[in-house]
């Protein structure tokens, strides 16, 4: 009877996860080595996972053409924040460390198909891809880059809005990127902006607005206003599509919906016009 | 309201009651005080016209002017009508309009800030509020002719913004200017909206502390008791100060003006 008590060989057991992944939005079981193919997009329902940057930089550049820029631009504390759970110092230290990142977007330079750009890839792991006076600078430096170099420039946004913790100077980097973005719009440089899952709030209403041409992926949200506050503002029920990549395209602030599979091709062909003149290998 | 006592440096929290009095000044009182003429301009030619968000043609000290700024109500009515000065993409676009109207005809712009924030609407997200701020904030950054904003009452995260990328920000004493209102952060960061005294004190939001960190460069000086308990000396204040700064402003050449709001705002958080 000593099988019935001895515990199960541990080394022998495969837990579920290791084997099955379940899609956030269809709540299907997919096989894990299907789910984790490098698109990350679920084989049952198309929904797009959330990628960190790194992993955009693979499906997006050249392959090894991705050189990182202004990497020493990192967090800073300008209020001395710190609130409920501690010191947003601390907080933010926790994630440089888990993320292995510096800052909610990476930038750098990089070619597409043989056309080189400045690229900047938001990640939403950083402090749910928040936008403050480190994220403003790299962004700003990003578009200056641009400018410098006559390239275009890319932005992948994935964010929640501006960053609390750094209060009124997240706000002010609405204005800063913007007035970036400004420059390259003077200069008749071309701004691709691509909205990924979550494009809200400050960034939004900011830099990820106003690309010559606006790309989004499939069912993203994207808004302004947080649903819950809506709701709460107007007092009725909002429709299930709302604030979806589908219904900005449907009131015209999308040009585009792109599959993350065709996400790089697509943009290749928008370079092809919009780098027209700009850069030499076209 | 009433137990505020002003001869002792007023906590932030107390200040963001002071800035959201009823009683404060709105812009019908600066118009009626600033402008020896003002002509307002409608609509924003695309959907319709905006009653939180006003502007046109100013005269101001004998310097003809574009004025914009948020509208917030003095009665129940008023406050309705103009939804409480909680703008719509209509607002934003109507006042880019005119910011580029007073481009084209070499006018300086002033804007006047006060709004609780961008109405969070239905109707707004789908005539697209993020996009209308965006918009604004991209084209202000490179506007050829001078800006002037005062914050006069609350400064509401990007629904302030949205008019308030200018050569020289300034704030009212008891004006406040955040990211986020002291209750929504409260509510987020604290979990729990009673938290709000705190977090206005960790946001930074008062004019004092705006000061310091350099995000805007002048405070005006409100009479004692406040703006409320003397408005036509408040709204003076505001237009001695706004004349002063227009006059600097047009001594520059545009490019240099350009190039030093650039200038500006690129070392926000350096």
């Amino acid at each position: 009877m000593g099988w019935l008590t001895k515990p199960a060989d541990k080394t022998a057991a495969v837990s579920t996860e290791a084997i099955w992944a379940v899609c956030p939005a269809c709540k299907a079981y997919v096989p894990r080595d299907e789910w984790n193919n490098d698109l990350r997009v679920c084989p049952r329902c198309d929904y797009h996972d959330r990628l960190t940057c790194r992993q955009r930089v693979t499906q997006i550049c050249d392959s090894g053409s991705f050189v990182e820029i202004n990497a020493d631009v990192s967090v800073r504390d300008p209020l001395k924040f710190a609130d409920a759970s501690g010191a947003y110092a601390d907080k933010a230290r926790a994630t440089v460390k888990k993320t292995g990142e510096g800052e909610a977007i990476l930038t750098g330079n990089a070619r597409i198909a043989g056309i080189p750009v400045v690229i900047g890839i938001m990640d939403f792991r950083f402090l749910g891809g928040s936008l403050a006076s480190g994220t403003g600078e790299r962004i700003l430096l990003a578009a200056e880059a641009a400018l410098k170099q006559r390239q275009p420039l890319i932005l992948f946004s994935a964010s929640g809005g501006a960053r609390m913790h750094e209060g009124i100077v997240s706000l002010m980097q609405m204005a800063k990127t913007c007035a970036a973005i400004a420059r390259l719009q003077q200069a008749r440089l071309p701004y691709i902006s691509v909205l990924t899952d979550p494009t809200t709030g400050g960034v939004s209403a900011s830099y990820a607005m106003v690309g010559d041409v606006n790309i989004a992926e499939p069912r993203a949200l994207i808004g302004f206003a947080g649903r819950r506050v809506i709701e709460l503002t107007i007092k009725q029920k909002l429709p299930d599509d709302f604030q979806t990549a589908e219904y900005l395209l449907e009131h015209g602030f999308i040009d585009h919906i792109v599959h993350r599979g065709e996400m790089k091709r697509f943009l290749e062909k928008v370079l092809r016009y919009a780098a027209h003149g700009v850069a030499e290998c076209i | 309201m009433t137990d505020l006592d002003f001869s002792k440096k007023l906590t932030p929290w107390e200040i963001v009651q002071v800035a959201r009095h009823p009683n404060r000044p709105a812009i019908g009182e600066y118009i009626q005080g600033m402008c020896e003429d003002f002509v307002e301009l409608h609509g924003d030619r695309a959907f319709g016209d905006d009653p939180a968000l006003i502007g046109g043609f100013a005269t101001i000290g004998g310097e003809r002017v574009m004025l914009i700024g948020h509208r917030k109500g003095k009665s129940v009515e008023e406050n309705i009508h103009a939804n409480f000065g909680m703008a719509n993409p209509e607002g934003y676009r109507k006042a880019l309009r005119l910011m580029k109207l007073a481009e084209k005809y070499g006018l300086p712009v002033v804007s006047l800030v006060d709004t609780p924030g961008a109405y969070p609407g239905l109707d707004a997200e789908a005539r697209g509020q993020a996009e209308a701020i965006a918009r604004n904030l991209t084209e202000m950054a490179g506007l050829r002719t001078p800006f002037v904003v005062v914050i006069t009452g609350e400064g509401g995260s990007g629904g302030a913004l949205g008019i308030a990328v200018g050569d020289v920000v300034m704030m009212l004493q008891y004006a406040v200017y955040s990211v986020i209102s002291p209750e929504g952060c409260a509510s987020i960061l604290w979990r729990d909206n009673k938290k709000a005294p705190e977090a206005a004190e960790a946001l930074k939001i008062t004019a004092d502390s705006l000061k310091e960190l350099g995000i805007i460069d002048e405070i005006i000086s409100e009479p004692q008791g406040a703006a409320h308990s003397d408005p036509g000396k408040a709204v003076d204040n505001v237009k001695k100060a706004v004349l002063k700064h227009i006059k600097a402003l047009q001594k520059l050449d545009t490019d240099t003006l350009v190039q030093k709001r650039y200038d500006k705002y690129a070392a926000m958080g350096r």
